[in-house]
C-alpha cells in the first residue's frame, strides 16, 4: 500500500518536472525515465523469467537507428507513423535473435545473446550510410520541443508500468515465474515453455525498442557505442541495483544510476571505475538490490 | 583469388585461430571446472598486451616482457580469484556476469590511467623481423610463423599437462564433477586458484604474442572476449578439443570474411555461430 502511494507520488513529481520547462532537468529526468523503461523491460526477462540476456541494448539501438533512417531518408517524423515501424523493427529483431538464442540454455544463452549484440554493434559501426562510430543525427525529431518529448516519455513510462503489471498478474506472468523456478516442472505440466520464453523475449525487446525510440527522439542523435555490450551490462546492473523480480526495483535503480553517472562524471574522469566498484559491491553485499533492502526493513 | 593469396589467407586464419585458442581454452576450462563465466578474461588479454608494450619499450626485448609479464599476470589472476571469483562459486549466472563485468570496467580504467587512450605499436623481436617468401607474389612475416609455432607448442604442452599429470587429472575430474572431487578429499580451493591463474596467464600470453601483430589499443580485450565466447559456444563449454576446432573455424571465417565480404566481415563469424547453433545447440563437442 505504502509502495503504491510512493510510486504515485514519484509519478506526480516526475510529471511536475515537465512543467518547469528547464532545459537541464527535462533532459536529465527524461533520460532517467528512459532508463526506467529500459530496465523494467529487461527485468521481465532477468527477474521474472530467469533469462540473463545481454542482447537488450541491441533492440534499443535498432529502434533508434530506424527512427534516424525514417526521419532522414523518408521524411517520416510523426510518432503516429514512426513509433509503430520502430517498435515492429525491434520486435522483429527480437523474434529472430530470441528464436536463435533460446535454442541455447543457461550460460550458452548469455554468451549467444552477447555475440548477437556485438554483431549488430559492428553492423551499425561498419555499414555504409550509418555514420560509422560517429553515429547519426535525427534531422527532424518526432516531438516538437523538449517539453512535449518529456511528457511523451512520462506517458510511455506510466503505460509500460501498467502493461507490465497487467502481464505479470495475468496467468502468462505466473507461467514465466514458474519457468524461472522450475522449467522442467512447467513443461511436464503441459506449458510450451520455449514459446513462453520467446514471447517474453519479444515483449521485453519491443519495450527496449520503445526506450531506444524515445532516446533518439529526446537527443536527436544515435551512436553505436550506446548499443554495445557495455550498455547491455549497464542495464543489467541497473536491474540488480534496484532489485530484480520487482517492477519498482528497476525504477529505483535507473533513477539512482542516472544520478551517479551524471555526478560521477563531474567528480572524476575515472568514473567508470566508480561504476565498476559499485557493481561489484552490489553483487557481493546487496544481491537483492535496493528493493530488497526496503523489504528487509518492513 | 590466386592460389598463393588463398594459401596466405589460410595461414593467417590458422594463426589467428591459434591465438584465439589460447584465450578461449582458459575461458572454457575456468567455466568447465570452476563454473564461473568470466567476462574479465578479455581484460587479461588486454593487460598482457599492454605489459608487453610497456616492458618491451623499457627493455627493448619482447622475450623479457613475456618472462616478466607471465608471472605478474598469473599472480594477478591468483589475486582476482581469491578476492572476487571465489565468492561466486555458489551464486547464479547473473551475479557472475555482473561481478566480472564490474572487473572489466575496473581493468579498463586501470589501463586508461596507466597507459592512456593512445594506440601503441610493439616491435617484433629483431631476430624475427624478416619475411618468408610464399609463392611468387606473397610473403609471410617470420614473426607470424613464430607466433603460430609458439601457440602450437603451448597447446601441445597443455595437452600433456591435462592428460599426463596429476594436476591435469584433477582438472579433468573437476570438469566432470567438482563436488565429487571435493568429496574424495582433494583441496579444490587450491585446484581452482591454480587453474584460474593458469587461464589468466594463457590469455595474457596470447595478448603478448598478438601485440606486435595487432598493435595495442583500449578495448582490444573486449573484441577478443566476444570472439572467445563464440569459440566456446561453437566448441561446447568445458571442451578443450571443441575450443580448438571452434577457434580454427572462427579464425578462418574471420580472415576470409575480411577478404571476401569486407563490409560485413564482422558478421561472418556470427553467421557461422548461428549455423552451428541451429544444428547443434550445445556446440560441436556437446
Amino acid at each position: 500500500m505504502i509502495r503504491r502511494a510512493l510510486l504515485v507520488v514519484l509519478a506526480l513529481a516526475l510529471l511536475a518536472v515537465g512543467f518547469t520547462g528547464d532545459r537541464f532537468w527535462l533532459q536529465f529526468m527524461g533520460k532517467a525515465m528512459i532508463g526506467c523503461i529500459f530496465a523494467m523491460s529487461l527485468d521481465l526477462l532477468v527477474g521474472y523469467t530467469g533469462l540473463v540476456s545481454l542482447a537488450h541494448a541491441a533492440f534499443f539501438g535498432i529502434s533508434a537507428y530506424l527512427l534516424a533512417g525514417l526521419s532522414n531518408h523518408y521524411g517520416l517524423v510523426s510518432p503516429v507513423a514512426t513509433l509503430p515501424i520502430c517498435l515492429a523493427g525491434a520486435a522483429f529483431a527480437a523474434v529472430v535473435i530470441g528464436w536463435l538464442s533460446l535454442r541455447a540454455t543457461g550460460v550458452y544463452f548469455i554468451m549467444v545473446t552477447l555475440a548477437f549484440t556485438q554483431m549488430l554493434y559492428y553492423l551499425f559501426n561498419d555499414a555504409p550510410g550509418l555514420g560509422g562510430s560517429d553515429g547519426l543525427y535525427v534531422n527532424e525529431r518526432p516531438f516538437s520541443g523538449r517539453t512535449t518529448a518529456y511528457f511523451a516519455i512520462w506517458s510511455a513510462l506510466v503505460i509500460v508500468y501498467a502493461v507490465l503489471l497487467r502481464v505479470l498478474h495475468a496467468p502468462f506472468g505466473h507461467a514465466l515465474v514458474g519457468i524461472r523456478v522450475n522449467e522442467q516442472r512447467m513443461r511436464s505440466l503441459g506449458f510450451p515453455t520455449p514459446r513462453y520464453k520467446l514471447v517474453a523475449f519479444v515483449i521485453a525487446g519491443t519495450l527496449a525498442g520503445l526506450a531506444g525510440y524515445l532516446d533518439a527522439a529526446l537527443y536527436g542523435f544515435v551512436n553505436p557505442a550506446e548499443f554495445g555490450w557495455r550498455q547491455s551490462g549497464l542495464v543489467l546492473m541497473t536491474v540488480l541495483l534496484g532489485g530484480k523480480g520487482t517492477l519498482h526495483g528497476p525504477i529505483l535503480g535507473a533513477l539512482l544510476l542516472t544520478f551517479v553517472e551524471h555526478y560521477g562524471e563531474q567528480f572524476t574522469v575515472h568514473w567508470n571505475a566508480l561504476i565498476g566498484a559499485l557493481v561489484i559491491a552490489v553483487v557481493l553485499f546487496l544481491p537483492r538490490g535496493l528493493a530488497g533492502l526496503v523489504h528487509a526493513r518492513d | 583469388m590466386s592460389f598463393s593469396l588463398f594459401g596466405l589467407q589460410v595461414l593467417n586464419g590458422v594463426e589467428q585461430g591459434l591465438l584465439l585458442f589460447l584465450v578461449a581454452s582458459g575461458l572454457t576450462l575456468v567455466f568447465g571446472v570452476l563454473g564461473v563465466l568470466n567476462f574479465a578474461h578479455g581484460s587479461f588479454y588486454m593487460l598482457g598486451a599492454y605489459l608487453a608494450f610497456w616492458i618491451s619499450a623499457g627493455t627493448g626485448s619482447l622475450l623479457a616482457a613475456v618472462l616478466i609479464g607471465i608471472p605478474v599476470m598469473a599472480s594477478l589472476g591468483f589475486l582476482v580469484e581469491r578476492l572476487a571469483i571465489a565468492r561466486l562459486y555458489k551464486r547464479d549466472h547473473l551475479s557472475q556476469v555482473l561481478l566480472t563485468y564490474g572487473l572489466v570496467l575496473l581493468f579498463n580504467e586501470l589501463q586508461r590511467a596507466l597507459f592512456g587512450n593512445d594506440v601503441h605499436g610493439v616491435d617484433a623481436p629483431r631476430l624475427l623481423a624478416f619475411r618468408i617468401p610464399l609463392g611468387s607474389a606473397q610473403e609471410w612475416p617470420a614473426y607470424r610463423v613464430f607466433t603460430a609455432a609458439a601457440c602450437i607448442a603451448v597447446a601441445a604442452l597443455m595437452r600433456q599437462v591435462i592428460l599426463k599429470t596429476r594436476f591435469g587429472m584433477r582438472v579433468r575430474a573437476g570438469a566432470s564433477n567438482a563436488e565429487m572431487v571435493e568429496a574424495l578429499g582433494i583441496d579444490v580451493r587450491k585446484l581452482f586458484s591454480a587453474l584460474f591463474s593458469a587461464g589468466t596467464a594463457l590469455a595474457a600470453l596470447a595478448g603478448m604474442l598478438a601485440a606486435p601483430l595487432t598493435t595495442v589499443y583500449p578495448g582490444m580485450g573486449e573484441n577478443v572476449l566476444v570472439l572467445s565466447f563464440v569459440v566456446v559456444v561453437i566448441g561446447g563449454i568445458g571442451s578443450i578439443k571443441g575450443a580448438f576446432f571452434g577457434a580454427m573455424l572462427v579464425g578462418l571465417s574471420d580472415t576470409f570474411g575480411k577478404v571476401l565480404l569486407p563490409g560485413l566481415a564482422s558478421a561472418m563469424v556470427y553467421a557461422v555461430m548461428a549455423a552451428v547453433l541451429l544444428v547443434r545447440p550445445r556446440g560441436l563437442a556437446g
